[in-house]
């Protein structure tokens, strides 16, 4: 780990990152309310990204913490002009820890490296959102009772969507069966397949996963956005085999849960919501606790 | 040397020549090892004939001996190119370059996304040996190929 900042859920190791899923654990049984007492964290938001802010923000303050911070670039002295360096050596100076958010890739790891205390990167661009992979490896695990061994469907935009790409990384080494479905214009990317090809980890494609649904353990549903087809016709054709109803669960295993990074728009039927097997709400708790969990161990405070 | 037709380019007593270049990437290289300022005298023939490349580049760069992380950066441009080292008009060393594992400020990331293009910093590039050169940006984690690279 550099400075021991946190930029891209690689930067740590399956140890550390089952020590951090450990340290989740404790926290979710028992609160620390003055862990963070006499700290301060700033929450730098390039872009707007409120329930990731609200998730970051809500972890410091049930540790005793005080947040300060931005959530709209246009009032701050990004806009008129001052690079990145100086906004974050300046803000250095005012905090213990930074969480950042910005439109672009690799600008938190950057950040890192001109910082003085440590960087946690709350997502760059399409690039990296490792506190995300935490949580979705948290949820998992709390749910299933084991990270080993998982049948994980992924569905919808496996293309651009970065928590599946580094969902698919992190756990690669906990001998998991993937199955990608999506329409073949968002297909997992080569790089990834590759990547799993090196480890050795089993994967298969498809582009409709209703009749398959009784294998999974988990569905991690995410949302294919309309802008990403060029043609109209083809999405309007095709969106509805992305969209996960209740009907469809009535096979599933009991212990099945429905992971999604959020926000959802209509690839999960409402319906669904009050099913057992929903469990995306409780995902985003789970958020707060891989959160209080990072800044943790990032600050020392946790080893 | 035996061959004395092949001197277009004029000897040097003490230096380097820099031998098999690209022919198209002569002025690529130069821009690299940034003659523009160095006081050395430094002669070049472009478009030579050459029997392994058919066309080919020399520089030749007198009272100059490269350090190894100066030199290595034209192997991402010419990785065909060789190095002689002349001490008092002989071959005293030959060697070929050699693709470092990472370079920094000399090419731009493909990525317009990526915050080496928006901020006044350095770019840095880990070097991929594959079937060809690429460059995997130390931060935005993007691949630059070798079609793609272009100088700053």
């Amino acid at each position: 780990m550099e400075n021991n900042s946190l930029i891209s859920i690689t930067d740590f190791s399956t140890d550390e990152i089952l020590r951090v899923l450990e340290i989740a654990a404790d926290f979710e049984k028992k609160p620390e309310p003055h862990l963070l007492d006499g700290k301060v964290v700033s929450t730098l938001f390039f872009e707007p990204s409120t329930r990731t802010r609200l998730s970051f923000e809500s972890a410091v303050n049930r540790m005793g913490g005080r947040v300060i911070g931005f959530s709209d670039p246009n009032i701050s002295s990004v806009s008129k002009g001052e690079t990145l360096k100086d906004t974050i050596r300046i803000v250095s100076n005012y905090c213990d820890l930074i969480v950042m958010r910005h439109p672009l890739e690799g600008s938190s790891r950057y950040a890192s490296e001109v910082a003085t205390v440590p960087v946690v990167n709350a997502g760059d661009g399409a690039h990296q959102h490792p506190t995300q992979t935490l949580l979705d490896m948290y949820s998992i695990k709390k749910t299933q009772g084991r990270l080993d061994n998982i049948n994980i469907f992924m569905v919808g935009d496996l293309k651009y969507g970065r928590t599946v790409h580094s969902l698919v990384q992190a756990m690669a080494p906990f001998n998991p069966v993937f199955h990608f479905v999506s329409h073949q214009k968002l297909r997992m990317p080569n790089e990834y397949k590759q990547y799993l090809d090196s480890k050795g980890v089993k994967y298969y494609e498809h582009e409709q996963f209703a009749d398959l649904i009784p294998e999974a353990d988990v569905i991690y549903m995410t949302r294919v956005q309309k802008e990403r087809f060029t043609d109209q016709v083809e999405y309007e054709k095709t969106k509805d085999f992305y969209v996960l109803k209740n009907s469809m669960l009535a096979n599933a295993k009991p212990s099945m849960k429905i992971l999604h990074p959020l926000p959802r728009i209509n690839e999960i039927s409402q319906d669904v919501d009050s099913n057992p097997h929903a469990y995306y709400f409780e995902q985003a708790m789970n958020g707060v606790y891989a959160r209080q969990a990072v800044i943790s161990y990032v600050l020392g405070l946790k080893k | 040397m035996s061959n004395k037709k092949e001197l277009i380019v004029s000897a040097i007593k003490d230096g380097t020549v820099i031998d098999h270049i690209p022919a198209k990437d002569l002025f690529k290289v130069i821009k690299i090892l940034d003659f523009e300022h160095m006081p050395n005298q430094v002669t070049f023939g472009g478009n030579l004939e050459s029997k392994s490349m058919g066309k080919k580049a020399i520089i030749k760069v007198a009272d100059k001996f490269f350090a190894d992380s100066e030199i290595n950066k034209i192997a991402l441009i010419a990785p065909t190119a060789n190095l002689n080292i002349i001490r008092n008009y002989e071959v005293i060393d030959k060697k070929p370059v050699q693709l470092p594992d990472s370079v920094v400020g000399l090419c731009k990331c493909i990525n317009p996304k990526c915050i080496t293009n928006s901020e006044p910093m350095q770019t840095k590039f880990e070097v991929v040996k594959d079937d060809s050169v690429s460059l995997r940006c130390h931060y935005c984690g993007k691949i630059t190929d070798s079609e793609h690279f272009t100088l700053l």
